[in-house]
């Protein structure tokens, strides 16, 4: 592939497309070294950018202009150049930014997961656990939201919001008309539905799946469970709706059917459907079809990323990396999860194996 | 000697006939009768560089402008001056509007931009009708609309009243409010002169910068280069407040030193009461407060001077910026936590919302000042204040939340024992209005 330019994060060098950003290209590596996400969410036009946690430093602009960037840069918005070299977990300024964002992002979170629903599968939790602290510094009251009701299916606890604009921008692009955005401004800028009271799209229902905290928590799964304790499964129907996809997820436990989802890839967003286009689906799916007759169940679901659900039964990539050499090259930091580079490379040959380069690896080595 | 205040004095400058009168639009006259590269190029020559606080090379700044075939053009002239301590451009307007209209005129001709607009604060709500008499002026006789003085050239200017948001002073934010939108800032890349308003190629110039082209096309760009010092070129206009026995707007050559400026009876007229100097905030409230031993003289000894590397010189360690030249002065009774807890709840009010370090860190910074201020706080709050500082800045999207992290950065920095009598004595911070008078600058002043 001509157009592809080469680009280097954490001392692994991979070959992307011109145009990609330094996260995919961050995730095409893979694991740790994949800078974490609140606001960004690859399906979404425009989104990324706000919650500042995917901060990076660039050491080397590029090739032709090798002067590093004055500042940290949002990974997720900024593209990449040919010879570029980034630092994710590599740098100590990334990870003070990173601690620092997490703190700020968690000033004002009412912190009360042990009655979220998200809890188990909340992007701010995963963060907090990598990233956070034991306690805060914080000792003034937090941010409280007068409750607001947006329908019968959507639940909204605004005082979890962290602003990520996630679900303004799927409303703006999955339905016709959106019912809701952000009010007022600063640290009391808030989600609102403003005019119209309830949030009654098709698919609206798509606004729990993107929010990266509880604040948007689905309705007739209030209480019901935690996730943990329920098995997901995947399945699929024939869904009248011609913009739904019908590959689902079921939540299940014994036989019983808890809860209903888009299927959502290793990075916690949702996942491509069988014809190729991103699986959202509709309310109808999402909250009528709660039996497993309504369902064709193809099997349960390969969950491999660090959540709690996936506690004992990772799949797939985990543990067949190549351990001490990745730790080797993020200076001694031991990432909980590594992945095997051949895994993601679409460029690099799966018949090398890491351990047997010496120095970081180059695309020149997989040849 | 003055550029843009030489005819402010002069009664109805206000207005078409006597602005004409006095030599207006002379500057349109010449520019129409040379080629757009050519204004480019005076422009770059003269050295102007941004008066909205950045100080951006403006010749340099209209070279990047994105030139693609069919697509048009826009300057958008932003008079959004919302620093707290600036009110330059506010006396420009509304005093010589016509001076800004001409400078308009010429730098869309420059830029080729036929539909150019003014973005100016809710809070001035008088000033649009004052401009729109002007522009209305201007387009009776014939320098704006089609085909300004036979030359094809169309220009229309409108005038957009914003909301009174400080943020959407940022050229990006100021886009999106007058597209329409919430005035959010955008995550550049894409700059504006790419992508600005409408996605066309935009120039965001500030008020005081598009009036500086006016002498800059009369006296030519390399006679108004070689006025001021060094990259500092021209005039600048100042905005003092504070206690100062003549607070107002003024003119400076660059080459005034900051004693000067603050003492001599042409210009502040010293502090009043016989007080002595004790701070002053030299470019607007976003940028690091100094402490009187610093600001008359830098580090190094050298006497500072009121032009943009000078009072810059130490940088942030010793020195401050000139920034939009808003120049607050704080006497030896005036409290500087009291002071920074003032600017920290601004920052927190006005912040957009947008990203987190500044949205959440605002906030935060700003309870800890007033703990600190009501006799509430403790000592290691001061280093917290420190450690909150140093993830905002440079962290978020726009340049709001360095804004927010500096004074309280150069506060503790320069006056730490300041921060720390409140904290041992919070009984006597509560109810004592004033610092610590032990700062201030040990020169007999006497009040002028």
């Amino acid at each position: 592939m001509a157009d592809n330019i080469k680009v280097t994060i954490d001392n692994i060098t991979i070959e992307v497309p011109m145009g990609t950003t330094i996260l995919e290209a961050a995730r095409k590596i893979g694991g740790d070294v994949a800078p974490p996400t609140m606001c960004y969410y690859s399906k979404l036009k425009g989104s990324g950018g706000k919650c500042r946690t995917c901060l990076v430093e660039v050491s080397k602009g590029s090739e032709k202009d090798p002067r590093p960037m004055p500042k940290l840069v949002a990974s997720c918005r900024t593209g990449v150049m040919d010879g570029m070299e980034v630092k994710s977990m590599t740098s100590e300024k990334v990870i003070d930014a990173r601690k620092g964002v997490t703190e700020f992002l968690l000033l004002n979170h009412p912190l009360d997961c042990p009655v979220c629903d998200q809890a188990g599968e909340c992007d701010l939790q995963n963060l907090g656990y990598d990233h956070g602290n034991a306690g805060t510094r914080y000792d003034y009251d937090r941010r409280a939201f007068e409750p607001e009701d947006i329908g019968p299916y959507i639940q909204l606890h605004m005082n979890r919001c962290i602003m990520c604009f996630r679900c303004v921008f799927t409303a703006d692009q999955l339905t016709d008309t959106r019912e809701h955005g952000i009010l007022d401004r600063g640290d009391h800028a808030r989600i609102s539905t403003c005019i119209s009271k309830a949030l009654d799209n098709d698919f609206i229902g798509n606004v729990i799946d993107v929010c990266p905290v509880g604040a948007l928590t689905d309705k007739t799964f209030r209480f019901k469970n935690r996730v943990w304790f329920t098995k997901p499964v995947d399945a699929h129907r024939n869904c009248s709706n011609p913009k739904c996809c019908g590959e689902v997820r079921l939540w299940m436990r014994g036989e019983e059917v808890f809860r209903v989802t888009a299927r959502k890839d290793e990075w916690g967003e949702v996942a491509n459907a069988s014809n190729g286009e991103t699986g959202w689906i509709c309310n109808e799916c999402r909250f009528e079809k709660k039996e497993t007759k309504d369902w064709v169940i193809e099997g349960p679901t390969k969950v491999n990323r660090h959540s709690v659900i996936a506690q004992g039964h990772y799949a797939g990539k985990v543990g067949t990396a190549k351990q001490p050499v990745l730790i080797d090259k993020v200076i001694g930091k031991a990432p909980k999860l590594t992945l095997d580079i051949h895994d993601v490379s679409g460029v690099n040959k799966p018949s090398y194996h890491l351990d047997q380069i010496e120095g970081p690896a180059h695309s020149d080595d997989f040849k | 000697m003055k550029l843009l205040l030489e005819n402010a004095h002069i009664e109805g400058i206000r207005y078409y006939e006597a602005y004409r009168k006095h030599g207006g639009y002379r500057s349109v006259e010449k520019a129409l009768k040379m080629t757009p590269d050519e204004i480019v190029e005076e422009v770059k020559k003269s050295g102007l560089r941004g008066r909205g606080g950045a100080g951006f090379p403006t010749g340099m700044k209209w070279s990047f402008l994105a030139k693609p075939e069919g697509v048009p053009r826009h300057l958008v002239c932003n008079a959004d001056e919302s620093e707290p301590g600036t009110f330059k451009d506010r006396y420009l307007m509304e005093f010589l509007p016509h001076l800004l209209i001409e400078g308009l005129i010429v730098s869309s001709f420059a830029l080729g931009s036929n539909a150019t607009y003014i973005y100016i604060r809710g809070e001035y709500a008088w000033i649009p009708d004052i401009l729109e008499q002007a522009i209305a002026e201007a387009k009776n006789n014939g320098w704006l609309g089609k085909n300004i003085q036979n030359s094809g050239f169309d220009c229309e200017i409108y005038v957009q009243r914003g909301g009174g948001a400080y943020i959407c002073g940022e050229e990006t934010a100021l886009i999106e409010s007058l597209e329409g939108k919430r005035g959010n800032p955008r995550i550049k890349p894409p700059f504006p002169a790419v992508q600005g308003l409408w996605m066309r190629p935009t120039v965001v110039n500030n008020v005081e910068t598009l009036a500086a082209v006016v002498p800059i096309i009369n006296m030519g760009g390399e006679e108004y280069g070689k006025l001021g010092v060094g990259r500092s070129t021209g005039t600048k206009l100042m905005s003092a407040c504070g206690n100062l026995n003549k607070p107002g707007v003024y003119e400076i050559p660059f080459d005034l030193t900051v004693e000067e400026f603050i003492f001599s009876d042409e210009y502040c007229g010293g502090i009043p009461n016989g007080k002595r100097l004790k701070a002053c905030i030299p470019g607007g409230s976003s940028v690091p407060i100094l402490p009187a031993n610093l600001l008359l003289k830098d580090a190094k000894g050298n006497t500072r001077q009121m032009n943009y590397e000078s009072l810059a010189e130490g940088g942030f360690a010793t020195g401050s910026m000139l920034g939009s030249g808003g120049f607050i002065v704080l006497d030896e009774d005036q409290c500087v936590v009291r002071h920074t807890m003032s600017l920290a709840r601004f920052y927190n009010h006005e912040s957009c919302g947008q990203c987190s370090p500044c949205r959440e860190g605002t906030g935060w910074m700003y309870k800890i000042l007033k703990s600190i201020e009501y006799g509430k706080g403790r000592m290691e709050d001061i280093d917290l204040l420190w450690d909150i500082q140093r993830r905002i800045e440079g962290n978020t999207i726009c340049p709001l939340g360095d804004a927010a992290a500096w004074p309280v950065a150069a506060a503790i920095r320069h006056f730490r024992d300041e921060f720390e009598w409140h904290v041992l004595h919070p009984e006597e911070a509560q109810t004592r209005n004033y610092g610590l008078a032990h700062y201030a600058d040990p020169r007999e002043v006497v009040a002028g």
